[in-house]
């Protein structure tokens, strides 16, 4: 089983390297660019008995380590 | 008193504290390994400034979880004076000792350079020997040291006296120009809600010795050592303030 994390900052919370991403962009004149956040894609191998056993264990890791959800949100695919 | 030194996997300021609190304060220090268990015999923790980790995945995300931290957190619920400087504060956060997250410097950059603090608080264990108000001057050296947390915690920090260090000039202002790293309300240092545990980017051990362009950060050192002696006069007069 394979499982895809990303790890996004919440709204508010201020990303100075999305923002100068963004001023690289706007200077090679890609203009329609309005906002950009970098975030974090983490890949993981499973083997777990079910899917809904393990949503429920990577939520719990990303709980406790691979968010920090003071500053960050996070969302899970189970392949 | 006693020092422990909490060495984790790529800390980089270990020696530099051990020198600090061994020869330049005479007091008693070890360095800990962070698998050991069972921390014995120590009056003050230290989690010193490094990598540890590497800052892989975010710095102090993976630290936190080294067996020794279970000891460190049960000897700061016991009240125990626990200081984290750069690395060791960024560690804090992530274990839940203190709160609010230490993110990229605004301007991406990692920053080394002596920076002025102004001294919001006095009256903890960890700045006592600083006058109200004071400003010192300490070097910074971290490319992680933007202090943010959300505005109920911002509020609950400034309303009671937690926010202990601030970015300021050289005059007190803590002025945005003052500010190297985007820190909200220009934080630099703040202790738990006991007052027994402070987080500081700024480094102490690396100011506190003329020949090192500033003692500054001596306060912070003889204020702990203070606050330990205060304390054993109290415990010889039956007044025991923490077990």
């Amino acid at each position: 089983m394979k499982a895809k994390v990303y790890v996004t900052l919440k709204k508010g919370v201020l990303d100075p390297q999305g923002k100068a991403v963004m001023g690289a962009l706007k200077s090679m004149k890609f203009d329609e660019v309005k906002d950009v956040r970098v975030g974090k894609f983490m890949e993981l191998e499973l083997n777990g008995a079910s899917k809904a056993d393990e949503e429920k264990r990577l939520k719990e890791m990303c709980e406790r380590l691979l968010a920090n959800t003071v500053i960050e949100n996070y969302r899970i695919e189970i392949e | 008193m006693k020092f422990g030194i909490i060495v984790f996997p790529g800390s980089n300021c270990d020696h530099d504290c051990y020198h600090a609190v061994k020869h330049v304060f005479s007091q008693k220090a070890d360095y800990v390994w962070h698998k050991d268990t069972g921390l014995k015999g120590f009056d003050c923790l230290i989690l010193p400034g490094g990598f540890s980790y590497g800052d892989y995945l975010r710095t102090g995300a993976i630290a936190r979880f080294s067996p020794v931290m279970n000891e460190v957190v049960s000897f700061a619920k016991k009240g125990g004076l626990v200081l984290g400087i750069c690395n060791g504060f960024q560690i804090l956060t992530e274990a839940g000792l203190l709160p609010g997250v230490l993110m990229r410097n605004r301007d991406l950059k990692f920053i080394c350079k002596q920076t002025y603090l102004r001294v919001e608080n006095n009256r903890t264990a960890f700045t006592s020997s600083y006058g109200e108000g004071s400003v010192v001057k300490i070097p910074i050296a971290h490319a992680d040291g933007n202090y943010y947390a959300d505005p109920d915690t911002i509020t609950a920090l400034e309303d009671n006296g937690r926010v202990v260090l601030r970015y300021s000039t050289s005059d007190g202002q803590a002025a945005p120009e003052a500010n190297p790293n985007g820190s909200l309300n220009n934080i630099a240092g703040i202790t738990n809600e006991a007052g027994n545990v402070l987080g500081m980017m700024p480094h102490p051990e690396r100011a506190a010795e003329a020949e090192l362009g500033s003692t500054d950060g001596r306060g912070v050192f003889e204020s702990i050592i203070h606050a330990f002696s205060d304390c054993c006069k109290d415990h010889r007069h039956g007044h025991k303030t923490h077990s």
